[in-house]
């Protein structure tokens, strides 16, 4: 700014103020514009929960709910047509489990990389982010023959268990703990510690913001999963929410208004946790993109 | 259990993982490839070893294939173009100093991200609906375009699943971008404003390379997310992609053969295609990143 002020010529600072304002308006306007693209659709969902169907499908559109109705909800809810609420708790029990675990693992190797000098680490380090580049996909067919032998299909830890071995995360984690001190450690080691107790009572400590950021990623990428959980779960009542919906999607395609009520519930959390965290996890998202 | 050995102590911080690593992937993606040359319908039946009829099957008689590698090509395609220049457009006005809003802005745009695909399927079914959809009457009517049959309409399935992609993509997208504007240190524009550039040159030769980095990760993401998709597609037009199978994913038919019709080994060739596929792209795609540089 300072250059600009030698320079009066600039012809930033030179502008009037009619074109600031007209930079400013159609700035605004094409953010606003976006803003309403993004949000009408989750203002749709949220709305056509509380419709009938004739009210739905019916014309001209209207985004709001002018006769609201809670009788889709009621009805998700009573498990008349698929239980839901059970296939919502089995959701969380395999979102929080899978995070749990994942956590675990991913904190230990990441201390053991950030924190230790052994051999074949720099192998492992190489080997991991080239097998890392591998698309799951691949795996898939062999997985499900491996969840079949070890009698795991149709049960939450044949989901869990393959999910949770995350090369991400084990990155993730080792970024986030090499930044500790080394003295911190060694005062620690002459105090009598024993290397378990470093990692538990120096490491995890000292990377919670790190862990906690992990955690909400992990348990986004669980809690949103179709695919694999499609391919393990086989009764209605281990389904988790997704295929749930999917299920009342295919087989009442006319009850549009209790499937939009299932899908916002269940977004409802998730958007609830982002709220809370939404400057730490959106500035922490992009640590991948920075490192690259 | 960890003593105060310091030479056995790393092996045992990081074996679960490893040991879970070798279980839950590595294994797995050494059985997928083994199995790709056999034949093996259901769980229990014996494999048979074809060699390489999988793979000759898959590029020379199997139209389905060809069908879904060229829908998901076009996704991955068309996404793209849009996606990229839309959210560094975004990213830039959301970078611009003094900017009310900001943070709810960059919070709202970023939402559809968080979403679940099945909820992302259901939602743009309406939004796709042909008489009493968003698009049709909100987006198309006022500017007097008839009715497109966004869902019945073979021509249009990928379009709609493009746009859908779109809607959820653009916002997390901006915010890479913008993270890399922040990087950019602010004293290389204002050297190149005083030597006399104007903001467009500004742009196209200091803003711009400098984004490379961030460019090459966008677009590494967009391509492996391109052949991941497979929720959104299924829910919007069913798991054989629609009329046409036009909204057929390459997910969706390994997905298909592997796990409706249980043809393991053939299952395991699409998947390994896959692989190369991903391979061969993310490595054109360096290579085109590099050739910007020598300009």
């Amino acid at each position: 700014m300072r250059l600009a002020i030698l320079r009066p010529a600039d012809s930033n600072e030179r502008k009037s103020l009619y074109m600031k304002l007209v930079e400013a308006t159609i700035i605004y306007a094409v953010l606003f514009f976006f803003a309403l693209l993004v949000g009408i659709p989750f203002l749709y969902m949220f709305t056509g929960s509380f419709k009938t169907n004739g009210q739905l499908f019916s014309w001209p559109v209207n985004l709001l709910a002018p006769e609201p109705t809670m009788n889709n909800y009621e009805r998700l809810l009573s498990g008349e047509e698929i239980p839901y609420l059970r296939q919502m708790v089995n959701s969380v029990i395999i979102a929080v489990s899978q995070s749990a675990l994942t956590l675990l693992f991913a904190s230990m190797v990441g201390w053991g990389f950030a924190k230790y000098e052994f051999r074949g680490k720099a192998f492992l380090t190489i080997f991991l982010l080239f097998t890392f580049a591998i698309p799951f996909q691949v795996t898939l067919v062999p997985l499900f023959q491996m969840i079949v032998r070890l009698g795991l299909l149709d049960s939450f830890l044949g989901v869990i268990l393959p999910s949770s071995v995350s090369a991400f995360g084990a990155f993730f984690m080792r970024q986030a703990m090499v930044s500790i001190p080394g003295e911190l450690l060694d005062a620690g080691r002459i105090d009598g510690a024993s290397e378990w107790g470093l990692f538990w009572r120096i490491g995890i400590p000292l990377s919670r913001g790190a862990l906690s950021i992990l955690c909400v990623l992990v348990f986004l990428t669980a809690w949103n999963d179709y695919l694999w959980p499609l391919i393990v779960l086989r009764t209605p009542e281990n389904f988790t929410y997704p295929i749930g919906l999917a299920t009342l999607d295919g087989l009442y395609k006319v009850e549009y208004g209790m499937i939009l009520g299932g899908a916002f519930i269940a977004t409802l959390p998730i958007v609830l946790i982002f709220v809370a965290g939404r400057n730490q996890i959106l500035d922490n998202l992009t640590i991948g993109a920075v490192k690259q | 259990m960890f003593g105060r050995g310091r030479k056995i102590a790393p092996y045992l911080f990081i074996s679960p993982f490893f040991v879970g690593y070798a279980i839950f992937f590595l294994y797995p993606v050494i059985q997928s490839l083994q199995l790709s040359f056999y034949r093996q319908v259901g769980l229990t039946n014996a494999p048979r070893f074809i060699g390489f009829d999988n793979y000759i099957r898959l590029v020379s008689k199997d139209a389905l294939f060809i069908k879904a590698l060229s829908n998901t090509t076009y996704y991955a395609l068309g996404s793209i173009l849009i996606i990229v220049p839309l959210a560094l457009l975004l990213a830039l006005i959301l970078h611009s100093p003094k900017l009310r809003f900001r943070e709810f802005f960059r919070f709202l745009y970023f939402t559809p991200n968080i979403t679940a695909g099945v909820v992302v399927g259901i939602i743009f079914g309406l939004v796709f609906e042909e008489q009493y959809g968003l698009v049709n009457n909100l987006l198309l009517a006022p500017l007097g375009i008839d009715n497109v049959r966004w869902l019945r309409d073979s021509r249009w399935i990928m379009p709609a699943v493009i746009l859908l992609g779109v809607w959820k993509w653009t916002g997390i997208n901006a915010i890479y971008f913008m993270v890399g504007l922040q990087n950019i240190p602010p004293e290389l524009k204002e050297a190149a404003r005083v030597d006399g550039a104007t903001r467009p040159q500004v742009f196209w030769h200091v803003t711009l390379p400098l984004l490379r980095p961030i460019l090459a990760f966008v677009l590494t993401v967009a391509i492996i997310g391109s052949y991941n998709l497979f929720a959104e597609p299924a829910i919007l037009v069913g798991p054989e992609g629609g009329p046409n199978n036009a909204g057929m994913t390459m997910t969706m038919y390994l997905y298909n053969r592997g796990f409706r019709e249980l043809k393991m080994g053939y299952a395991s060739a699409i998947g390994y295609s896959l692989a190369v596929i991903i391979l061969i792209l993310s490595v054109i795609q360096l290579i085109l990143i590099r050739a910007f540089r020598e300009d």
